[in-house]
């Protein structure tokens, strides 16, 4: 395998027509193709997928991946990252997946710093399960287990991002691809954790297409590196209300980093042994 | 046979413990095997603790009712323990905080005089404790130094004060030969974890097993290996499972409860192939149950646990060499076959002191099957297992996946695919089934042409070897527990006409599988008090069967 061989496999795509994971798809591979081509070797790739719609695109990538579990994208790729810092380790999420069963994972990683880089898919609804609400779904939203509409306000997962010490904080859009594409480089190239929320429809169970079209706008990022900005640039949309919907990047800033940049030991396992076990003589 | 006990009592927060592994590794270090209980209840400070200390010139591995001297550090230690002491037995006391009979000496008194802390009081304990026993304070000063690398000069000060306050009683034996290791169940399981090639070891914090995660967080650096400790169980094993799809030999620990937290990540391992060590120490349960007090109920859980079926390895050691070679066994046996491989310990074998050896024996390395290229990680094979190959490799893609997945790990719901991914799975367990029944992998002791037969594992066979005394009784203890060893079982079973079961749960764990397997037992001895039996206790038990 090299540069020519193409980053998307064979395997049947069974995505419905019109979701917004294509666009999602086609900017990772654009963006894996140029740091390729800028001498980062394709190998050095790990995709990690959790489980929902969103999770397929690992099967779909000639990429090495590990298709985890509902929820938890995240410490495995953590694990993985503390294993070899040289790989690039990229969480592909859903908003159920790790905005419900795999919150707890996601606000640890933004404390740590982990160096990996998580994308959610957030189409506001369960879409595999056929339409159930998620954390984010709209206040009043009626699915299959909430006939009557959900009587809680969704969760502001900017705020709590920016709240549990997350080191770069971006929001997109699928269909403003080129802006997507910048998004995703620039998060992969951070150094430390990198959360981008991902606004894009589910064709089947939740369109917004003409919602997002009207209310989204590019913010500027001229203060990125300045916290209280950032919350006051999240807070411009509850995920209820009608916005502005301010998509980039809301928040940048450097701190140390797990895994430590630390010289890798190797003593000899024996003599090690044979320490401990004097010490204890 | 040369043996002697100490019971040592007090409030949490009088360094009861400490005391108990200075002393056991005194006696070590005069080249007694020494074994050490501790019985503490679940808080910081107050309370009682105590433990004892059993040092003889022969292996030992449970305690007895009979006790020679007791360190009173409080009133309850008298008055709960006085009775078990022996004829000739003595109570060393705290005068300011005990009224006995005995020897009775000032701890603050002594602590105040060269300005120590009131945890010191230990300190002089020990001191008071081997002049009385006749041990020269040359004997005891090098230990003291080595287990008190701070504020050494106030300790020894401690000491040598308490040890010149009372008369010599004794001349206790010196047994002689070389110091001997003195550790913990845990700490031994860590220490053979690190023998079988150990990276990584992943926990979060749970009574019995913690004690791992601090022996090995402890050695880290020097050992050159990872050592975490995230958000919970669930990020416990997925992390360990991402480190090891990344390369890393990687194990976890837990008690019961983090274990079932566990339980989605296990399937996940037994589907993605994916290799891990769980040590899982059991406390007695359900739920929160006893946090500090032991039991064996957890055994069938941990055969079953997991949805779907997948082939996993369980052992359970029951002293210090087997700790050894069974956990560095369980990295090897984990990569080799890539399956969850498990330690069953409890909280008598993991806080429990034993006296091991220098020189330990671990297995030796296997060797893996090579990849072949182009790669697949899930490749047909006659044994069930595809060879590992490790990211980034240039030129292969390397795909892991939870669900029914192709070789090349791309997800299916092919039927004819779904059926060959299950009869590898199945083929796998074959192979690990013929490897794992070998003659070593069961423990026979006791008189083995015996009609009497008892069957127990983990860490209550210490406690039946000794109990079974002189009565004529064949001992037969599995350390592999699954694949049971049905081959080398049936072997050592010939001839046996009654099956005693001797373990800690309530109904009989152990019993269910040898019925599966073909050995009904007809005696169950069963203890679910969350306290290991004394030596004398089991006896009892035993004889009535016998």
């Amino acid at each position: 395998m090299n540069q020519a061989t193409p980053l998307i496999l064979e395997t049947k795509n069974t995505w419905c027509p019109g979701c917004g994971n294509f666009a999602i798809q086609h900017s990772v591979k654009f963006v894996i193709e140029e740091l390729e081509k800028e001498g980062t070797p394709r190998e050095n790739f790990v995709l990690v997928s959790g489980i929902g719609c969103h999770a397929k695109i690992v099967d779909y990538f000639n990429l090495n991946s590990f298709y985890s579990l509902h929820g938890r994208t995240i410490p495995v790729a953590t694990g993985i990252k503390m294993a070899n810092p040289d790989l690039h380790v990229i969480c592909f999420a859903g908003d159920g997946d790790l905005y419900a069963e795999g919150l707890d994972h996601l606000i640890h990683a933004a404390k740590r710093n982990i160096n990996i880089t998580v994308i959610c898919h957030n189409n506001r609804v369960y879409g595999l399960t056929t339409g159930q609400y998620t954390p984010t779904s709209p206040y009043g939203y009626r699915g299959r287990s909430t006939p009557a509409g959900i009587h809680e306000p969704p969760l502001n997962i900017i705020e709590m991002l920016l709240g549990s010490g997350a080191g770069f904080v971006a929001r997109a859009y699928t269909r403003k691809i080129s802006h997507l594409r910048r998004i995703i480089r620039e998060a992969i190239l951070h150094p430390g954790f990198a959360h981008i929320d991902v606004l894009q429809i589910c064709a089947t169970f939740f369109n917004l297409t003409s919602f997002y079209d009207e209310h989204v706008y590019e913010t500027s990022e001229a203060n990125v590196s300045q916290f209280d900005v950032a919350c006051r640039t999240g807070q411009q949309w509850n995920y209820s209300d009608e916005g502005p919907i301010p998509i980039g990047i809301f928040f940048k800033t450097f701190k140390p980093t797990l895994p430590e940049n630390r010289e890798e030991k190797h003593p000899v396992r024996t003599e090690v042994i044979k320490k401990i076990i004097e010490s204890y003589s | 046979m040369i043996e002697y006990s100490v019971l040592v009592g007090g409030k949490a927060g009088d360094g009861i413990s400490q005391a108990g592994q200075i002393i056991g590794s005194i006696f070590s270090s005069m080249g007694y095997y020494v074994y050490q209980y501790v019985d503490y209840p679940s808080l910081i400070r107050g309370g009682h603790n105590y433990c004892i200390i059993r040092a003889a010139d022969h292996p030992v591995a449970a305690y007895r009712n009979e006790i020679d001297v007791i360190l009173a550090f409080d009133q309850q230690s008298t008055d709960k323990h006085a009775h078990r002491l022996k004829p000739d037995g003595i109570i060393i006391y705290d005068t300011n905080r005990v009224k006995a009979k005995g020897i009775g000496i000032s701890l603050s008194g002594i602590i105040d005089q060269f300005q120590g802390l009131p945890v010191m009081g230990n300190t002089a304990m020990i001191g008071a404790l081997f002049q009385y026993l006749g041990v020269p304070w040359e004997t005891i000063e090098p230990v003291l130094v080595k287990k008190m690398p701070k504020k050494t000069e106030i300790n020894l000060n401690i000491a040598k004060s308490a040890f010149s306050q009372v008369q010599s009683n004794r001349n206790l034996p010196v047994p002689g030969g070389d110091a001997r290791p003195f550790m913990t169940g845990n700490e031994w399981i860590g220490l053979g974890l690190l023998a079988g090639g150990l990276d990584a070891y992943i926990a979060y914090p749970m009574t019995p097993s913690s004690g791992i995660l601090h022996f090995l967080a402890e050695i880290a650096e020097d050992a050159g290996i990872i050592v975490y400790h995230p958000e919970s169980e669930i990020a416990v094993i997925l992390m360990a499972l991402g480190l090891a799809y990344a390369g890393k030999k990687t194990a976890v620990g837990t008690s019961g409860g983090g274990f079932c937290l566990m339980t989605e990540g296990l399937s996940l391992a037994g589907q993605s192939e994916i290799p891990i060590v769980i040590v899982v120490s059991q406390r007695y349960g359900p739920s929160t149950g006893l946090p500090t007090y032991t039991g064996q109920s957890d055994l069938l859980f941990i055969c079953h646990a997991g949805h779907g079926e997948f082939p996993r390895w369980i052992a359970a050691p029951a002293t210090p060499r087997e700790a050894y070679y069974l956990s560095a066994l369980a990295v090897q046996v984990a990569w080799r076959f890539q399956v969850p491989a498990f330690i069953l310990s409890d909280k008598s074998f993991s806080e429990g002191l034993y006296t091991g050896d220098k020189e330990m024996k671990a297995p030796a390395e296997f060797p893996y099957p090579k990849p072949s290229v182009p790669y697949q990680r899930y490749e047909e094979s006659s044994d069930g297992i595809s060879p590992i190959l490790v990211p980034p490799e240039q030129g292969e893609v390397i795909k892991v996946n939870s669900y029914t997945h192709n070789e090349q790990g791309i997800t299916t719901e092919d039927p004819a695919i779904t059926i060959k991914m299950a009869e590898k799975r199945k083929q796998k367990a074959i192979s690990l089934a013929a490897f794992s029944d070998t003659a070593d992998s069961i423990s026979v002791s006791g008189n083995p042409e015996a009609d009497i037969c008892i069957v127990c594992w983990g860490s209550v066979r210490g406690q039946v070897a000794e109990a079974v005394g002189d009565l004529t009784v064949r001992v037969i203890s599995p350390l592999i527990i699954e694949p049971f060893p049905i081959n080398s079982f049936t072997k050592v079973m010939q001839k046996v006409k009654k099956i005693l079961v001797v373990e800690e749960s309530a109904t009989g764990q152990m019993d269910k599988i040898l019925r599966e397997k073909g050995f009904p037992p007809d005696e169950l001895i069963l203890r679910y008090d969350g306290r290991p039996s004394s030596i004398e206790e089991l006896h009892e038990h035993i004889r009535r069967f016998v």
